[in-house]
């Protein structure tokens, strides 16, 4: 099953709906409106000739210029049979950014789910428990958003000047 | 004190509060500081006599935002954070993010720095599933096999220290190659752990192998099938224990893996005794490739260790000191002023405990835009509450050893 073949069975699948297709280092990626993600999920998991039934990675990124989309929650599936990988993306709103959960289809989504939401703050509508998981309970922001620098900017002891680096780095 | 405030998550089926007299079953604190959770790991557990009902890990005390210092850091300055992920085996991480650089800018390393980083590589499962393995036995009770097995451990940290200077977190390599050739010493060292090592292992294979007291602890505990290892994404020995045999070296070769000629273990029902023989299986194969990189690293020239990659690669120190180009190019890999070609991409290692991913993307800039660690222990982790219920407190401790829970993989 080539990418070519792949693309032709979603194009034909869901049309329009589905845009982005580009391949990059051998692997297909295709954008998915978010409210779709289950839906192509459960097609190329069921659809016998694809089989996509694996589920490697669910990881999200911060693009603050997309205004309007600017998270963007990016699933990795992979064919352990053909040995085929597709990465999904869906962009959602930072002022609303829900998305449905993929713990129905795959258990393993559960932590996975539970990582993007402590780092970005992606709500996984459906999630059964869905709080932080690496981070401290308290914690009130979500970390991996552009916007919070790394190091925490209210720390009075460390001088940054006599470290080289100095201001906003 | 109506209020279970101790354990709010725990028991999602005991909806009682701790003094209610209806409450049969014991909230158990194992961790986070514990000998036998080989880590920082906190299970909550409720317990009915001796058998475990529910559990509710938490995870995090060492989590040290490593996806957030690679977005401030050059591309040379994330490889030490890779060293930290799974410690027990830093140089696959190492080797996992030069390879994935390497694919992503369209480096091309010569055979013989493959064959080298293979070695590495194999050393470094060894290494990891040699003090997994161990450990199993120790928390079978079996401290034995555990203080002679690490003895070979030291040598093949003395064969890194050889190569790289360090032993455990060892920073190993660069992109386009290794930061110095191996020495005679290395080889020497190399030729005398893959001659007594076997002979070790054996004998710690005789202790337990077919040990009746091991197996009778063993067999049957903590068992995971196929289908469930699946959907919850496990991979490496785990999901081979249960039955798949995915391996990302076969799967998707990378760094020539595709010239050796091996098997993969495959165990049947994925319970403690079938991830204990599946590592002890991979340390043989990998015994076996150590041998065949070995052999065809001997017909190749003996002076490449690295592929001529300026922009990447340091040159030579007396290059730097009279010629330009040498001077800025070094001044650019150590300040981190390279841009890194722009682009996304996954690429994924055969780690110690399965498939470790780099998902990267570079917006062209001297740093990543955003940098993603698939960490399989991460992932199959969240299995554990699901592989213990219903079993035995002592064989849930021996669950969570042989599936060879790393904490700093885990929080990353």
């Amino acid at each position: 099953m080539t990418n070519e073949h792949l693309k032709n069975r979603l194009t034909e699948k869901f049309g329009e709906t589905l845009s982005g297709f580009e391949e990059t280092y051998g692997m297909l990626t295709a954008i998915v409106p978010a409210a779709m993600n289950l839906k192509v999920m459960q097609f190329l998991y069921d659809d016998e000739a694809l089989k996509f039934r694996f589920l490697t990675d669910i990881a999200a990124v911060h693009y603050p210029d997309r205004k309007g989309e600017e998270l963007c929650v990016v699933y990795h599936l992979h064919n352990l049979m053909d040995n085929v990988r597709i990465r999904l993306k869906a962009y959602i709103p930072i002022d609303q950014p829900d998305i449905f959960t993929a713990t129905a289809l795959f258990s393993g989504a559960n932590w996975m789910e539970r990582e993007t939401y402590d780092y970005f703050g992606v709500n996984f509508v459906g999630h059964p428990d869905l709080r932080r998981i690496l981070n401290v309970d308290e914690m009130d922001y979500f970390p991996m958003r552009k916007e919070y620098p790394m190091e925490d900017p209210s720390r009075v002891d460390k001088d940054d000047e006599m470290f080289g680096r100095g201001g906003s780095f | 004190m109506s209020e279970n405030n101790i354990a709010p998550h725990a028991g999602h089926h005991i909806k009682l509060s701790d003094d209610s007299l209806q409450k049969t079953t014991t909230t158990l604190n194992l961790g986070p500081t514990h000998p036998a959770t080989h880590g920082v790991f906190q299970n909550i557990l409720e317990i009915d006599g001796e058998r475990v009902m529910s559990a509710e890990p938490t995870v995090g005390y060492i989590h040290r935002a490593f996806e957030k210092i690679a977005e401030r850091r050059p591309f040379s300055q994330i490889q030490p954070l890779t060293d930290r992920l799974n410690y027990c085996s830093s140089q696959i991480n190492n080797i996992g993010w030069q390879t994935t650089v390497e694919k992503l800018v369209g480096i091309q390393v010569p055979k013989r720095v493959d064959y080298l980083r293979v070695i590495i590589m194999e050393l470094a499962r060894i290494a990891d599933h040699v003090v997994c393995n161990s450990v199993v036995g120790v928390d079978t009770g079996a401290l034995t096999g555990f203080t002679y097995v690490f003895q070979y451990r030291e040598l093949i940290y003395e064969i890194y220290e050889e190569i790289c200077g360090s032993r455990l977190t060892t920073n190993i390599g660069r992109f386009g190659g290794f930061e110095r050739n191996f020495t005679e010493v290395a080889w020497t060292k190399l030729n005398r752990f893959m001659e007594i090592f076997p002979k070790g292992w054996l004998e710690f294979e005789k202790l337990l192998n077919r040990n009746r007291i091991f197996m009778e602890r063993c067999l049957g505990a903590g068992p995971i099938t196929a289908e469930r290892a699946l959907n919850y994404s496990f991979t490496g020995p785990n999901l081979r224990a249960a039955g798949v045999d995915y391996d990302v070296r076969v799967a998707s070769p990378y760094c020539s893996y595709e010239d050796f000629k091996f098997d993969i273990p495959v165990g049947t029902t994925g319970d403690v005794y079938d991830r204990f023989m599946v590592r002890n299986g991979e340390i043989w194969e990998s015994m076996n490739i150590i041998r065949q990189a070995m052999d065809k690293v001997k017909e190749l020239d003996p002076n490449v260790y690295h592929a001529d990659v300026p922009e990447f690669y340091l040159p030579e120190k007396k290059d730097v000191y009279t010629k330009m180009e040498a001077l800025i190019y070094h001044f650019k890999i150590v300040m981190g002023e390279t841009n890194i070609l722009p682009g996304e991409i996954y690429h994924a290692v055969e780690g110690g405990n399965g498939e470790l991913g780099f998902y990267l993307i570079s917006d062209g800039g001297r740093t990543p835009y955003r940098l993603h660690f698939r960490r399989p222990c991460f992932i199959y982790y969240q299995a554990f509450p699901e592989i213990i219920a219903g079993g035995l407190l002592s064989d849930a401790i021996i669950t969570m050893s042989s599936m060879n829970m790393i904490a700093g993989e885990l929080d990353g």
